[in-house]
């Protein structure tokens, strides 16, 4: 079943060149600002997504530094707290969720066989609205103005009277920042995975990694709402005075937890459910077989998704809530063990069969399995209203979700990054430093969040900026930062295998793992059209599966931006549509919302202001070109593939 | 150091010393068993699958994905079970913690201050009525019912060693309920991020046989010992003239205020700034002149005192038996 290594994609010259004019933005910095095309979109997304992994990483081994011996004085109660604030925020609205859109939307049209996503200006707006909230947040940071309240936020401590300052209303514009984001990206990932796969990609081919991405999507659009209503809520309540969590005044203080968490706890699953995709989209590769059990992978993904929005009061087990109501909560976090252990028992199926390559990216797959099972089982445990009230708030529950990101999200990026840094850059990352970068941090993750459990049990509450001498908690704590140090190297490692590759890695060819998707079809890295004529699938492993040679069909316009279209379940062709291009528009509508709600911040002035920029450049910007042509050329409906041209 | 006390028990859910965290106890002894068994399983199961000597098999032979198949449903009907077996035994134990033993309990109003407790044992009488701080008095062998209120932000009232957490919620009454099982002192620590000094703001549990426990109730519904010698009478006066009684109440004196703890019986006190500090001369004056040098962002302002108005003043303190 190991497929030949494909020959290049067969270019007549003249195709290459007047493709890669048309899809090809303009160069230079207002270039650079135009572009539609979805890679250059997307390794944005992940280069900042990890410069912010990076600075939250570094705010968690201060904190380290802190608690690393009992009564520290390397952070005041003041900065401690905006510290954690920080890194909690950082962490899951500027890197986790983000670096997981970046990832879904430079692999989906990969995956799917296209040449850019749907909607590619809205995609280029979600970025610059992200970075925007980004920056932000982190101007606020640096200048002593970061949030102090919490990720969490929860009033009445972030609401007007015990946060008064900007702090918190800088954290609820950010959230807002991320969330049209999330939504863009979505809607975006969503429309291109179900209308524009390759001919012959029916629901049941399309690649775990592209389901995860959708689910993710789908995800994103039930959670946000929830978030972005509560964030608007606190900002009225702190900028126009109203009460919506105000008790004094007739408000609910609970509301808040609720509308919170609605989003929050669905938003672990946003991070982590791609995790999986990673992992079932690399594995075949490094154990020689398909992955088994493609349709229980893909229910269980779905299945999470369902799941992951009835879980969200596991979070408010203290609060004054019916006791049965939250007997249900118990039994939908236990039962999400189900679905998730049936991935990982599909995953080991697959190695039992296969033959394992020992690569950077299964190390970190299994690292990945071995941290994110230890994660799942405290995870059940909880779940029990009884245990949760005992150890909710302490240390055992920071070592809970640490080892659930990790396990989930963090191990599956880094197998991912080893595993399409080919494909993204033309060169391998280097092996060695590879395998130093997964021992160390396997070694520090451990090392730093698995005392935390025992310092938990032994009363160790969370959010803490200090904590006493005769507590007893400062050997575990010390072991913990010497952890924090090991996984701080492991990054550095990470950092130069990156800056060293990009010059002087190994070239990598179209496909050097000798891989299945359709991604390994195009060459490293791939054009600026992605694939030169549009492929056709006929199975879950294409490039497995059709021999030597992969068919494709023609029929796309040369002299502008076309794509296919392909109907929902069966992937036939449908029609063709025209994408705008390059333009610098999207750029200029995010500024706009920049202004709108960063203006609004000091001032409600910002609202006429930004509402008239904000229509203005919005107006240009969906503003009909003059020789428009009817950009939805109709193809005859169910061509039968055999018929499509090749 | 308090936390160094004779009686002290350290900080611990697995050290239980009543009859709820004791239930919570065995069940988390289910938990850690059943969890390291099932990934032991797992672990296992996967080291084989990558180092297990190959047969040349072809994964995609109709029996060898019918055996995948069957072992991966097997799996997850195994994880049912144990999920089922779970829940069945989480729902038995949280109707046992959930329910006030039959037995009268003693009633406590237990309310959250940024950044300290109080602590309020209600009566008929309102002279009997009364207020304390950080420190929670109670008999052992009898349920204590806590009625718990916050009128700034949430905090969690947490003894780890006796129960787990509830909430206190501003506009949100809620109870919960704890027993001690033996005599000693419990800390417990609030478990809600509640601003600045979260950190420092714990409390201690006090428990004591019922006869003790009476003696204690008794003495602390007396007004204060009026101050004997001439530094500590001294001392009431600049109490009540510093500015101290605008935050402070001592009974029977004029000083009523409601703000801060209530410092009738101080002396008797074990511990000072919210369980952080045990109560002596040395760390008494420190947190008079510069509370914020304790705990940055205490409510208690700075207070200029002369050295011999310190004196007075921890010499009247102190004498508050």
């Amino acid at each position: 079943m190991s497929a030949t290594l494909r020959a290049e994609p067969i270019l007549e010259p003249a195709l290459d060149v007047e493709l890669d004019r048309v899809w090809r933005g303009r160069s230079g910095f207002i270039g650079w600002l135009c572009s539609t095309d979805h890679k250059s979109i997307a390794k944005r997304y992940i280069a900042t997504a990890l410069v912010f992994f990076l600075l939250a990483g570094l705010e968690a081994a201060t904190m380290r530094a802190q608690l690393s011996r009992p009564e520290n004085g390397v952070l005041g109660p003041d900065t401690y707290n905006q510290f954690f604030t920080m890194h909690g925020t950082t962490m899951m609205f500027l890197f986790a969720v983000p670096v997981m859109i970046g990832v879904g939307l430079y692999l989906t049209p990969l995956l799917v066989g296209t040449r850019n996503v749907a909607f590619p200006r809205a995609n280029a707006m979600g970025y610059w609205v992200y970075l925007i909230g980004g920056i932000l947040i982190y101007s606020g940071f640096f200048v002593n103005s970061g949030p102090d309240a919490g990720w969490f936020a929860y009033v009445p401590l972030s609401g007007p009277e015990f946060s008064p300052g900007k702090r918190v209303d800088i954290w609820a514009q950010m959230i807002t920042f991320t969330e049209i984001a999330a939504l863009i990206a979505a809607v975006v990932i969503i429309t291109t995975a179900f209308k524009m796969r390759a001919p012959g990609m029916s629901l049941n081919r399309i690649p775990v990694m592209v389901w995860s991405s959708v689910v993710m999507s789908f995800m994103i659009i039930f959670a946000m709402p929830a978030v972005a209503t509560a964030s608007l809520f606190l900002a009225m309540d702190r900028l126009i005075s109203t009460h919506f969590f105000n008790p004094a005044e007739g408000g609910d203080a609970l509301l808040w937890q609720h509308l919170f968490w609605f989003f929050g706890h669905p938003e672990v699953y946003i991070m982590f459910l791609p995790g999986t995709g990673i992992i079932s989209a690399l594995l075949p590769s490094f154990t020689r077989r398909k992955v088994f059990g493609y349709p229980a992978l893909v229910l269980s993904i779905i299945a999470t998704g369902f799941i992951a929005f009835a879980l969200w009061v596991h979070h408010m087990f203290a609060t004054p809530l019916p006791q049965l109501g939250q007997s249900f909560f118990t039994a939908a976090s236990a039962l999400v063990a189900i679905p998730n252990g049936v991935q990982i028992f599909c995953w080991i199926a697959t190695i039992w069969t296969g033959r394992p390559i020992f690569r950077t990216p299964l190390l970190f797959t299994i690292g990945s399995i071995i941290i994110f099972v230890i994660g799942g089982m405290t995870g059940v445990m909880i779940a029990s209203i009884p245990f949760d009230l005992q150890v909710h708030d302490t240390y055992f529950i920071v070592a809970h979700f640490h080892y659930v990101i990790l396990g989930g999200v963090v191990f599956p990026l880094f197998a991912g990054i080893y595993y399409w840094f080919p494909k993204v850059t033309g060169r391998m990352l280097s092996e060695t430093a590879g395998k130093w970068n997964f021992w160390l941090m396997f070694i520090g993750v451990h090392t730093t969040f698995f005392p935390m459990h025992q310092l938990g049990m032994e009363g160790m509450p969370r959010r803490v900026y200090t904590y006493l001498e005769g507590t007893g908690w400062g050997d575990l704590n010390a072991v913990a930062s010497l952890g924090a140090l090991i996984i701080f190297s492991s990054v550095v490692v990470f950092l130069g295998n990156v800056v060293w590759s990009l010059r002087h890695g190994a070239i990598a060819g179209s496909n050097p793992w000798d891989s299945e998707g359709l991604e390994w079809a195009t060459t490293s890295p791939p054009p600026s059209y992605n694939f030169a004529n549009v492929p056709v699938v006929g199975g879950r492993a294409p490039l497995w599966e059709s021999g030597d040679e992969l068919p494709v069909m023609t029929g796309l316009a040369r002299d502008r931006q076309q794509v296919l279209v392909t109907t929902a379940l069966d992937a036939e062709p449908d029609s063709r549509h025209d994408h705008p291009g390059h333009t610098i528009w999207p750029f200029i509508v995010a500024v706009t919302i920049g202004i709108f709600f960063i203006t609004l911040i000091f001032t409600p002035w910002g609202m006429p202001i930004g509402t008239v920029l904000g229509f203005a450049a919005y107006a240009r910007y969906i503003w009909p070109k003059k020789n428009h042509d009817p950009s939805i050329v109709e193809l005859p409906r169910s061509v039968p593939q055999s018929e499509v041209p090749r | 150091m308090i936390l160094q006390a004779p009686r002290y028990t350290q900080q611990s859910m697995v050290d239980p010393a009543g009859p709820k965290a004791a239930m919570v106890d065995h069940f988390w002894h289910f938990l850690i068993i059943t969890a390291s068994i099932v990934t032991a399983v797992v672990f296992i199961t996967l080291l084989i699958a990558l180092f297990k000597r190959r047969r040349p098999v072809e994964p995609q032979e109709p029996a060898v994905h019918r055996s995948l198949t069957r072992w991966v449903s097997a799996s997850a009907a195994m994880t049912l079970v144990i999920i089922v077996v779970f829940l069945v035994l989480d729902f038995r134990l949280g109707r046992a913690i959930a329910t006030v033993p039959a037995q009268t309990p003693l009633r406590v109003n237990v309310i959250g201050h940024q950044w300290w407790w109080e602590f309020q044992y209600p009566d008929t009488v309102p002279s009997n009525w009364i207020s304390t701080a950080n420190e929670l008095h109670i008999p052992v062998g009898r349920p204590v019912l806590l009625n718990m209120s916050s009128p700034d932000v949430i905090h969690s009232f947490w003894v780890p060693n006796l129960s787990g957490k509830k909430d206190l919620i501003p506009g949100h009454a809620t109870e919960t309920w704890i027993e001690a099982d033996s005599a000693g002192v419990y800390r417990g620590q609030c478990a809600e991020f509640c601003g600045l000094q979260h950190a420092k703001m714990a409390l201690l549990v006090i428990a004591d046989p019922p006869a003790k426990f009476n003696q204690w109730l008794t003495a602390s519904r007396a007004p204060a010992d009026e101050p004997g010698d001439s530094t500590a009478k001294a001392g009431k006066q600049v109490f009540l003239t510093a500015g101290c009684s605008v935050c402070h109440a001592i009974a029977g004196t004029n000083a009523g205020a409601t703000v801060g703890p209530n410092l009738t019986h101080f002396g008797s006190r074990l511990s000072i700034a919210a369980a952080s500090l045990p109560n002596n001369r040395g760390n008494l004056g420190g947190w008079v002149l510069d509370p914020q040098r304790i705990k940055p962002g205490a409510m208690m302002p700075p207070n200029g005192l002369e050295p011999d108005q310190l004196n007075a003043i921890i010499a009247y303190l102190e004498g508050l038996k």
